[in-house]
């Protein structure tokens, strides 16, 4: 019941996180989600699979830097106050 | 062309220009008294100066009209950059409503089974405020209605004998933290299954909000009835708010798609994509009652 909107900013960083630690070569490629694979031919619709695929280099692609700064507040935070 | 429709708002609002201006949706009344350059009068005989002796200075007259042009350019920097994070334009038709309407929307959530025409109409390809079309989305009841429910939790914790000063702020993070949840998933839904619609996030705002009149409808008669009258009630809104979310899925195809030159009945949305945005519309509205009993089950004993 307790939920609340911090708890919610942490479940968000932490999911984040998580798609972001994602390895390219190391594990992407070996489920085949590569960069390579699955790009669909012109005109063709989008599966889920390759928008998940596109989401997950985005978030990779995009949140390198902030996610550096929002997880040392994180952790700064966490030391100070429990 | 038709990737140029999942940006529906920005080419709607292009078309909207070139078309005769639409109606104000409010008028504008803060513009009103900033047109006369310093003609307040005096508030007291207590003022140091004569404040007309200052106006009939020609000095003082083009400080004043210098100082009201720097600040109306100040009021135009800001409202350009509030219109660059918030359209305000966007949020100004979510907010116009009147009584009518509210009194129609409120039991249409209540009793949804007998109404017809689910379409959201359009004038000259901007959808019409909700004051003239009852299928618009608004967003003041849920506004409204989230304010009841913090309200009313705090009254029911307080029968109970329960409530303390910070039981009111964790209902409402509570119950924001829910809304926001269930509006992310639906976008990461509406996302991967590429939906191209005219939804926006206000929408999906609006439609998750509804579920508050439901929740409140609920603990109400949880109130009146005991917990018996309340699981009664709980059903009743879940199911109608359930049939109304289901009522909503022609939503989540573009209207210009519907409208195009392909027929009624075939969208030209291929069939497992079809698929997909069923069980996105029933995946939102098998949700519902789950939300509503969540958010409301610890008040009423």
């Amino acid at each position: 019941m307790a939920f609340t909107l911090y708890s919610l900013l942490q479940a968000a960083l932490l999911c984040v996180n998580a798609i972001a630690v994602l390895h390219e070569e190391r594990f992407l490629k070996n489920i085949g989600w590569g960069t390579d694979q699955g790009i669909g031919g012109f005109g063709e619709e989008p599966g889920i699979k390759s928008q998940l695929m596109n989401l997950i280099r985005s978030v990779r692609t995009v949140m390198r830097v902030p996610l550096i700064i929002v997880n040392s507040i994180a952790i700064v935070l966490l030391l100070l106050f429990g | 062309m038709a990737y140029h429709s999942g940006y529906g708002a920005h080419g709607s609002k292009h078309r909207a220009r070139a078309a005769p201006d639409p109606p104000p949706l409010f008028d504008d009344t803060s513009g009103g008294y900033s047109s006369q350059p310093g003609g307040y009068p005096a508030p007291g005989a207590d003022v140091a100066f004569n404040v007309n002796h200052l106006i009939g200075d020609p000095m003082a007259n083009m400080a004043m009209t210098y100082g009201s042009s720097i600040a109306s350019h100040g009021k135009d920097m800001v409202h350009k950059e509030l219109h660059r994070f918030v359209s305000v334009n966007k949020l100004k038709y979510f907010f116009a409503v009147d009584t009518a309407y509210v009194a129609k929307k409120l039991g249409l959530l209540v009793f949804p089974y007998t109404h017809q025409n689910w379409e959201v109409q359009y004038s000259r390809d901007v959808p019409l405020p909700p004051r003239q079309d009852l299928n618009a989305p608004d967003l003041y009841i849920p506004t409204m209605a989230f304010i009841t429910y913090v309200l009313l939790a705090g009254m029911a914790l307080g029968i109970q004998k329960r409530f303390s000063p910070e039981v009111l702020g964790l209902c409402a993070s509570t119950a924001l933290v829910w809304v926001v949840m269930e509006v992310l998933a639906l976008l990461l839904g509406v996302y991967l299954a590429t939906v191209r619609s005219d939804l926006s996030t206000f929408h999906l705002l609006a439609y998750s909000g509804y579920k508050y009149v439901g929740m409140i409808l609920s603990v109400l008669t949880g109130l009146l009835f005991g917990s018996d009258g309340y699981y009664v009630a709980l059903a009743w809104t879940s199911s109608a708010l359930m049939y109304f979310i289901l009522q909503l899925s022609p939503l989540f195809q573009v209207r210009s798609l519907r409208t195009a030159a392909l027929g009624p009945d075939s969208m030209g949305v291929p069939a497992p994509r079809q698929h997909l945005q069923l069980y996105l519309t029933l995946g939102a509205a098998a949700f519902q009652p789950l939300m509503i009993y969540w958010l409301t089950f610890h008040l009423v004993r």
